[in-house]
């Protein structure tokens, strides 16, 4: 037996409430602007097939809704033809859900284009449309433009965070492109931010890169940490630089999720000030210049940043998004050719000369000279 | 016997050996162990004092030994000891 071929919007929730599948048949854009939350959007053109394949059993109870109700009566007709004889037209559609005075969802400020872009995250309920706004007006701040903060890069723009800062001073060799995906063969020789800059923009059009081609040190490091920038990301190849980031990011108070590899060993972890330790809680001093080889003297197998960048990228997310739990007070520790992973408890130093709970470090001091220094 | 990971960068003194190990029930008479097969090592790990050096980091069971009991923290022959240095590694 058929049922009535319009229903109520009254009518139309009781039998959500028993389980009908609810179709909105609009088009994207009005999708967009509002909608009627846990409806599934299948666009009038392609409505029927979808419907057909998604509930091939044609006693499915299924509300099907528009704007004012006229499109969604066709899909309705359509689908009694196919012997579907519990689809149903919600009369009124969204303008009578609206008057009638329940609430709509909205997906206000993101485009069309955004919406299907972003599609994925926005399926995941800890990201949704809410976070992936939060990610749109997020600002990540990458130093080094090399093998960590190539996957970072790309996989931050993909993921829509609105801003990334790059900074680097070096220009693309041809020994880099083993392993830093953000560049390529034709760019040898651009300098790396510009070449970064151009990966970004043909990946996506909402981000905006900022460069800065330069080599942070004690006099330029605060010009670029202030501005507003949410989440540092760490993939810089040298010790003095990951002294100076992390005294200049504790006094800014700005999360550093840090990045470093050898050979075929990486590790992870996050640095957020005050609630976990810093780099100066795990090393107080830094290791003589033997014991801290840099991958071009010592190598480095060339997925192993592709894979420690790509964590990096994630705990970055996670930050901005406020989810799940970030590796701040834990270091991981990834060994490719053990295959093993091992998660270490850091705990923050009480007496960190930057950090800890009596009398800080208040500006900044020469990290060359620092690391340098002969070991104690 | 406890199992002490080695890094990388200490390798060339336990002849490329990742994973060696070392009997003593405290870390520090597990080192006097580790020293006596693999004497370079010593010096790269402990300073004139006798204590382990700042830029080395050790963890008994992925807990810092520092938030511990230093070289007295005990090990027993399940003991699984991560040795890591800082690395400068990133991206040139």
């Amino acid at each position: 037996m058929e049922s009535q071929i319009e229903v109520s919007i009254t009518d139309a929730i009781t039998r959500r409430d028993q389980g009908a599948a609810w179709v909105d048949v609009r088009e994207p854009e009005e999708w967009a602007a509002s909608r009627i939350a846990d409806t599934t959007h299948l666009p009038l053109a392609i409505a029927v097939a979808r419907i057909v394949d998604q509930w091939p059993e044609r006693d499915t109870p299924l509300n099907i809704s528009c704007a004012s109700g006229m499109r969604s009566m066709r899909t309705v007709q359509e689908l009694r033809q196919l012997g579907y004889t519990d689809a149903v037209n919600v009369g009124g559609g969204i303008k009578a859900w609206v008057a009638a005075g329940h609430p709509v969802e909205s997906s206000a400020g993101l485009t069309p284009q955004q919406l299907e872009r972003y599609s994925r995250h926005i399926a995941i309920p800890e990201v949704g449309i809410a976070g992936q706004q939060k990610l749109l007006s997020s600002r990540v701040l990458l130093l080094g433009a090399g093998g960590l903060g190539s996957p970072a890069a790309l996989y931050l723009a993909a993921a829509g965070v609105g801003t990334i800062g790059l900074v680097d001073d070096d220009v693309v060799e041809r020994s880099n492109l083993q392993r830093q995906l953000v560049h390529a063969e034709s760019r040898i020789g651009m300098s790396k931010v510009e070449s970064a800059a151009h990966a970004l923009a043909e990946i996506n059009p909402d981000v905006i890169v900022e460069p800065y081609q330069t080599r942070l040190n004690a006099d330029n490091v605060f010009e670029v940490l202030d501005q507003g920038w949410d989440v540092i990301i760490d993939g810089t190849d040298n010790l003095p630089t990951r002294y100076l980031i992390n005294d200049a990011s504790v006094q800014r108070n700005i999360p550093v999720v840090h990045g470093s590899i050898y050979r075929f060993e990486g590790q992870v972890t996050v640095f957020q000030p005050f609630e976990g330790p810093c780099y100066r809680c795990l090393y107080p001093e830094p290791p003589p210049p033997e014991l801290a080889p840099s991958c071009a003297e010592g190598g480095v197998l060339g997925v192993l940043p592709g894979i420690v960048g790509s964590m990096q990228a994630t705990e970055a997310i996670k930050v901005i998004l406020g989810i799940g739990d970030p590796l701040a007070g834990r270091l991981m520790m990834y060994d490719a050719l053990a295959g093993t992973v091992d998660t270490l408890k850091l705990r923050r130093d009480t007496e960190c000369p930057a950090c800890g709970d009596g009398d800080r470090l208040t500006g900044l001091i020469d990290y060359e000279a620092f690391c340098a220094l002969p070991a104690r | 016997m406890a199992t002490f990971r080695i890094p990388p960068v200490l390798r060339t003194h336990t002849n490329e050996q990742v994973q060696v190990t070392a009997s003593g029930s405290t870390l520090g008479s597990a080192l006097e162990d580790l020293f006596t097969s693999f004497p370079a090592l010593r010096e790269r790990m402990i300073d004139e004092d006798g204590s382990l050096r700042r830029f080395v980091n050790v963890y008994v069971d992925d807990e810092d030994v520092r938030t511990q009991q230093g070289l007295d923290t005990k090990l027993d022959d399940r003991s699984s000891v991560i040795v890591l240095p800082a690395m400068a590694g990133g991206a040139a």
